[in-house]
């Protein structure tokens, strides 16, 4: 049996047990934003996309745009928790669990995104009867529901302990706790297996998590449009992905340590190390920007060239260089600061520019390309309606109203990993640093070759 | 198995749009109220799209082409669909299952000549229209994808007459509602599996262009135009 006293890390259990009357404002708030957005879906149902901006040629519109972003945003969670545990980064302990439920619930989200966008949502499950396996929307179907369930399995198995210390604590919910900590008793056999299945896990969904991103742009990529059409589509989403997700780590981050006075487990340090992430990702995606348009331009293939330039100075420039103030410039000279990576307001200011920029990237990868088709036409401006704008917020209040119940119900920093590193780490790093020098054998100010 | 194209000699169209008006008439589409024009969400199976030429220069000029979906041999719309509710039937045309399309609109994006049509409505026809339905085509329920099938409706009529008078099928049994209104007669259509048909003889005039060919699309709608078409888009 764990020992059910905490000691100093009963502030960890504290959201669960003794929640503050704040929550339920907070959480009201939301619940009436979702409401909103069921109302905007109503309105959709019954009218059909009538109701959004969409129009021809631009077919897809901000439904799409989420998809993306919201899928985008899924990658941080799982994929930095399983790289952070593989590489044993100790200062991961206090974060990683806050950022695996990031990942299984905005998934949801993205694929609920292209539920809304369809035309004949009631026939959903024709693309499991007659599924077509050489479209690449049928790819996505595989690999983000492969996502989904690895990383649910990867968010619930370090979570089992944690459950068992809340099963054997007085407290509410009993039977829950009961059922999901499947009779923990933390016996060294069952850390044993719970260790194995976590590294193993770790691994898996790394390729998992790659693939996912690669072919959410590959629906853009496999076709021939201008300006889609494009070899490096794949890593250009998958780092844009990771750019985005760790962003909503640090803003998430934030929000808990605030509110919940999490001050001594998550500490400037831990936005710092995260802010270094945010910034080799910050680069990285302006070499990808920046590879992408310089061939697009010296290339000057006419039909490309029209997108291009309604991106850098037409329609949507104003949008354009937001995008790029806001995904590169503000957040690069946040983050190459040593004095405002430091600070939780620097890497969080940084962060909530990258997420802005970050949308308005995938809306401008999907809304110009549609606008400015091969053939000339008279093309109606894309302008997205109230529905479309409602289940956007909508999306968004019900992710952070599903996130802030889950701290509710669970620790929201893992507990026993956070013992374990106070009790086990220091003995095994320096074992770990040992191992990679070389042995002292000769005592000290021994002979010299 | 015929292979079953149309060839439009733009030295003889006239941009009347006899054959937009044919087309709507005869596959039931919905004419499109102002405001729905307005949006930008009126549906044309075929309709002419302006080429513009020496724009705002001192002799501008503009060219009208009809453009109905091309039927291509490689459609870069039927592999995309998740569903295989758009495929390539065995005389070539590409068709459309209404019955199965979920309207993610992916084959409207993937089509690079923009001629798929969405029914962000239901389909409304005025009231003495809606008598005049044509009963050989469906009326598209809303939130479906749709296009030009090429009047597959009368090959399937064609077909059923000639077996009937227990002959093959002839050039000019099967001509789609465009074709056979066309007052200048600038369009033709039959099998560009026959050798002997006049779209097979019109297809290798020098005159013969397609559109965005170099998308390896191979289309089976061909053009004619002498000179400078100012298609350069």
């Amino acid at each position: 049996m764990e020992n059910p006293d905490l000691g100093l890390d009963e502030r960890l259990i504290r959201p669960i047990e003794k929640p503050a009357r704040a929550f339920a404002i907070f959480a009201l708030v939301l619940f009436v934003l979702c409401a909103w957005g069921f109302v905007a879906w109503m309105a959709q149902l019954r009218k059909g996309l009538a109701v959004t901006g969409m129009n021809v040629p631009v077919y897809w519109g901000l439904y799409i745009t989420n998809f993306v972003f919201f899928i985008g945003i899924s990658h941080a969670g799982t994929l930095i928790s399983a790289i952070l545990r593989l590489a044993r980064a100790e200062w991961r302990r206090s974060i990683t669990r806050a950022a695996e439920v990031i990942t299984v619930l905005v998934l949801f989200f993205g694929m609920g995104s292209i539920l809304l966008d369809l035309g004949r949502p009631d026939r959903l499950l024709n693309v499991i009867l007659h599924g077509n396996f050489h479209s690449p929307l049928l790819w996505d179907v595989v690999s983000v529901s492969c996502y989904l369930t690895a990383s649910t399995v990867y968010l619930y198995l370090p979570l089992i302990p944690d459950v068992a210390i809340l099963r054997d604590r007085p407290g509410p919910r009993q039977a829950l706790y009961r059922t999901l900590a499947l009779g923990w008793t933390g016996t060294p056999r069952q850390k044993h297996l719970l260790e194995r299945a976590i590294s193993i896990m770790a691994v898996l969904v790394i390729p998992v998590a790659v693939s996912v991103h690669t072919v959410v742009s590959w629906v853009f990529a496999m076709t021939v449009q201008p300006m889609w059409h494009s070899t490096i589509f794949g890593p250009y989403f998958v780092v844009g992905a990771i750019f985005s997700g760790i962003g909503v780590i640090i803003i998430g981050m934030a929000v808990i340590r605030k509110a919940y006075h999490l001050e001594d487990y998550l500490k400037p340090i831990h936005f710092n190390n995260l802010g270094i992430l945010l910034l080799v990702m910050c680069l990285l995606w302006f070499y990808f920007t920046f590879a992408e348009f310089l061939t697009t331009y010296y290339g000057a293939d006419p039909s490309h060239m029209t997108v291009f330039l309604s991106k850098t100075q037409g329609e949507f420039s104003y949008l354009f260089w937001t995008m790029f103030m806001a995904c590169f410039v503000i957040p690069f000279v946040l983050l190459a600061n040593n004095k405002t990576r430091w600070t939780v307001w620097g890497t969080v200011t940084a962060s909530v520019s990258v997420e802005i920029g970050m949308w308005l990237e995938r809306y401008l990868i999907v809304v110009p390309s549609l606008s400015r088709p091969r053939l000339p036409m008279e093309a109606a401006k894309y302008s997205p309606s109230w529905v479309e704008w409602s289940l956007f917020v909508a999306f968004g209040a019900t992710f952070i109203l599903l996130y802030a119940l889950f701290t509710r119900f669970f620790p929201i920093i893992s507990i026993w990993e956070i013992r374990e590193g106070r009790e086990n780490s220091a003995r095994e790093v320096s074992a770990r640093v040992d191992s990679y020098l070389p042995a002292a054998e000769e005592p000290a100010g021994g002979s010299t070759p | 198995m015929a292979r079953w194209g149309m060839v439009i000699d733009l030295d003889r169209c006239t941009a009347c749009q006899a054959c937009v008006v044919a087309c709507q008439v005869e596959n039931n589409i919905p004419p499109a109220s102002a405001r729905t024009a307005e949006r930008g969400r009126a549906i044309a199976w075929i309709r002419l799209v302006p080429f513009g030429k020496g724009e705002g220069g001192e002799h501008p000029s503009l060219r009208l082409i009809p453009v109905p979906c091309m039927h291509c041999e490689h459609p870069p719309c039927t592999k995309v669909c998740p569903v295989h509710a758009t495929q390539v039937g065995d005389d070539g045309l590409v068709g459309q299952v209404y019955a199965r399309c979920i309207g993610c609109r992916y084959c409207t994006t993937a089509c690079p000549y923009t001629v798929r049509q969405f029914n962000w409505d239901r389909p409304a026809f005025p009231e003495p229209m809606e008598a005049g339905l044509s009963p050989d085509v469906s009326v598209r329920p809303r939130g479906v994808v749709e296009k030009c099938s090429f009047c597959h409706h009368r090959l399937q009529n064609a077909k059923d007459a000639a077996r009937a008078a227990g002959r093959p099928i002839r050039e000019g049994d099967y001509l789609p509602a465009c074709v056979e209104s066309c007052p200048p007669g600038a369009m033709a259509f039959g099998d560009f599996d026959d050798p002997r048909s006049t779209v097979s003889r019109l297809a290798e005039s020098h005159r013969a262009f397609k559109l965005l060919e170099e998308l390896g699309t191979h289309p089976k709608v061909i053009y004619l135009s002498k000179g400078e078409w100012g298609g350069e888009s």
